[in-house]
């Protein structure tokens, strides 16, 4: 019999304390089967965020380094310029990213650190139970926006990937989703596309995920999926915003 | 190499940091302590170091957080309002065990205050100015020569027993100009424990996790156990001091960084008028050298604590005091530098009062 599935080499073997549907754990398995394809556990480095993803290290069998709430990519730089060889990750939801660590973000992109994010966007702020977060959609209801996200009140949603694509030091920045397994095949090309970018030493590198929060969006697991297409991707279009290789590839 | 130059207090640090072989400098622009950074950024590339300006303090001590994690020896330096945003960083350094080095040249607080010396900042360098149970080694020099070892030494600390290590100094100290012996570094090889804690990837070896975050309420107690274990030990083992003519003082005054220099001046002119007067200058705030106050206090008559505060060393000293006699405080806040003969002046006001 011929193995097709299995888990990959990386992810170690403990039950994800995810909720049933998140996202998370379909990038986990993805982050894990790059790091194998590509072989590269002994040199890559996770910087995972505080978030619902705060225990990436219970499943990333790589070094791992905790970081504040946002300032994820500030510590890659330091790592990063400290150790040019190894390859650096940070692993961000949007609060993390978008909201407290925006000042981090942007100054890391601009600055073409040669680190990759993985931006997990699910329009709220999973850990904490639900609250508004920068992403939350217009009219979305969250545990601190119970009338609904207005532009008056809580401003439009910040769309720090279109943003980011802006700057100079960007080299790859795209994004994805993961609402049919073709997306989600399409975002495992993303990541790995991200990280060869940073290995190649152009730029930084940012894949911003759209992922299923079926508890604090209470929708069923099922209904997420249906919710990420006909609500997020609308906000949020999927596709590539920047690519300094497709343009080398032009000229 | 040890040969005598004149060097400024703000490039004696960069310079010593260097020489001890820190390669990553991340910092963000603050007066008065803008030299630092400008050394570096000459100095690192000549090095094949890392000069980095931050765009924030708190991204500044992330950066050196995440180069020290990968066993990097880094820095960061600011003043008052920087440093203030750097305590969340020295928290997780604390937390996350990892060695680094800050450097505060205090200035006229609270606030954006001034950009003069002041020694507003005690209170928060002692006393943990971030969340949660711990302490970090803090270091007050107050020679230019001092400033170049101790920075030297702060890397060896951090390394030791893997912490944050303070450096707090004022804008007097920064600024000043005096003629030192640059030495060259000796690491300390046999004491430095390996850092087997690093992340430079799992290649041959069980992957690593640098964290913070611990859920079970007996494993966090055991951890800050276990941290205070590693704090008794500093305890015993970094608390420094200069004595001055406290042999047969009376009177013994006591201050730190530049208020000590002023203070020695005073000391000197009042031993020349025939009052038996000391001095004691903590070189280390945290530990406080509580073993010195204790014993001075078996012989002098009172203690006369002068800072450029309202008054927060004070508190620590008569901690170590307990009563046994009675402790004094004069004070200059907001950048008042005051000269050795307005302190001469106090000396004398309280030998007079208290008929020594
Ligand atoms: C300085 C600080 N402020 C607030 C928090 C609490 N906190 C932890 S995670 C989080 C937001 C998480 O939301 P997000 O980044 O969107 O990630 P998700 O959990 O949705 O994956 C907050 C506010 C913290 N840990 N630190
Ligand atoms: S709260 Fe949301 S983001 Fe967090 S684990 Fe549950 S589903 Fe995932």
């Amino acid at each position: 019999m011929k193995t097709i599935y299995t888990r990959p080499k990386c992810l170690k073997p403990a039950p994800f304390h995810y909720c049933p549907g998140c996202g998370h754990s379909i990038i986990h398995r993805l982050v894990c089967e790059l790091i194998d394809e590509m072989d590269l556990q002994g040199r890559i480095i996770c910087i995972p965020p505080a978030g619902c993803a705060v225990l990436a290290y219970n499943y990333f069998d790589i070094d791992v380094c905790e970081s504040a709430h946002g300032r994820g990519c500030a510590i890659a730089t330091g790592m990063k310029r400290a150790n040019p060889e190894k390859i650096i990750f940070t692993y961000q939801g949007d609060g993390d990213m978008a909201a407290i660590g925006t000042a981090e973000t942007l100054h890391a992109a601009n600055r073409g650190e040669k680190i990759t994010s993985i931006f997990v966007n699910n329009a709220v702020y999973g850990m904490t139970g639900g609250q508004m977060a920068p992403t939350t959609m217009l009219g979305q209801k969250t545990s601190t926006s119970p009338y609904g996200r207005s532009p008056e009140v809580e401003g439009h949603p910040l769309k720090i990937t279109e943003l980011i694509g802006t700057l100079p030091g960007a080299a790859y920045v795209t994004r994805t989703s993961l609402a049919t397994p073709a997306k989600i095949m399409a975002t495992k090309k993303a990541i790995k596309k991200a990280l060869e970018v940073q290995m190649a030493g152009l730029g930084y590198s940012l894949v911003e995920v759209l992922s299923p929060c079926p508890t604090n969006w209470k929708v069923s697991p099922k209904d997420s999926f249906i919710y990420l297409e006909e609500k997020m991707e609308k906000e949020y279009p999927i596709g590539v915003m920047k690519d300094i290789t497709a343009k080398k590839k032009d000229s | 190499m040890n040969n005598k130059v004149l060097m400024k207090g703000t490039d004696a640090l960069a310079e010593a940091a260097i020489q001890a072989g820190c390669r990553c400098y991340f910092g963000y622009p603050i007066t008065p302590q803008n030299e630092i950074p400008e050394y570096m950024s000459r100095r690192m590339p000549e090095v094949g170091g890392v000069f980095l300006q931050g765009e924030s303090e708190i991204a500044s001590i992330n950066m050196v957080l995440g180069a020290a994690a990968t066993g990097a020896r880094a820095m960061t330096s600011s003043s008052s309002p920087g440093i203030s945003l750097k305590q969340e960083g020295l928290s997780f350094l604390a937390a996350l065990e990892l060695p680094a080095v800050i450097v505060n040249i205090n200035r006229g607080g609270p606030g954006l205050g001034n950009i003069a010396p002041s020694q507003g900042d005690y209170y928060q360098a002692t006393r943990g100015g971030g969340h949660g149970d711990y302490r970090m080694p803090v270091y007050a020099p107050a020679s230019v020569q001092e400033l170049y070892d101790i920075t030297m030494l702060t890397f060896d600390v951090a390394d030791g027993y893997r912490t944050p290590v303070m450096i707090l100094g004022d804008g007097m100290m920064g600024q000043i100009v005096e003629p030192i012996i640059v030495r060259e570094y000796n690491k300390p090889e046999d004491e430095l424990p390996p850092k087997d804690y690093i992340l430079d990837g799992a290649e041959g070896r069980p992957s690593r996790i640098i964290k913070s975050l611990v859920l079970d309420v007996r494993e966090m107690e055991e951890h800050n156990w276990k941290l205070k274990r590693k704090y008794d030990l500093m305890k015993q083992e970094l608390p420094q001091w200069e004595e001055f003519m406290t042999d047969d003082a009376k009177m013994t005054i006591i201050a730190y960084g530049t208020a000590a220099r002023i203070a020695k001046g005073a000391v000197k002119r009042a031993r020349s008028e025939g009052l038996k007067v000391g001095l004691l200058r903590p070189i280390t705030l945290w530990p406080f050298p509580d073993e010195a106050v204790i014993n001075i206090s078996k012989k002098s008559k009172i203690f006369l604590v002068f800072e450029m505060s309202t008054g927060q060393m004070i508190d620590d000293v008569r901690l170590a005091v307990q009563g046994k006699i009675p402790c004094e405080f004069y004070g200059r806040p907001g950048g008042i530098v005051p000269a050795p003969q307005e302190i001469a002046r106090i000396i004398e006001r309280y030998w007079l009062q208290k008929e020594l």
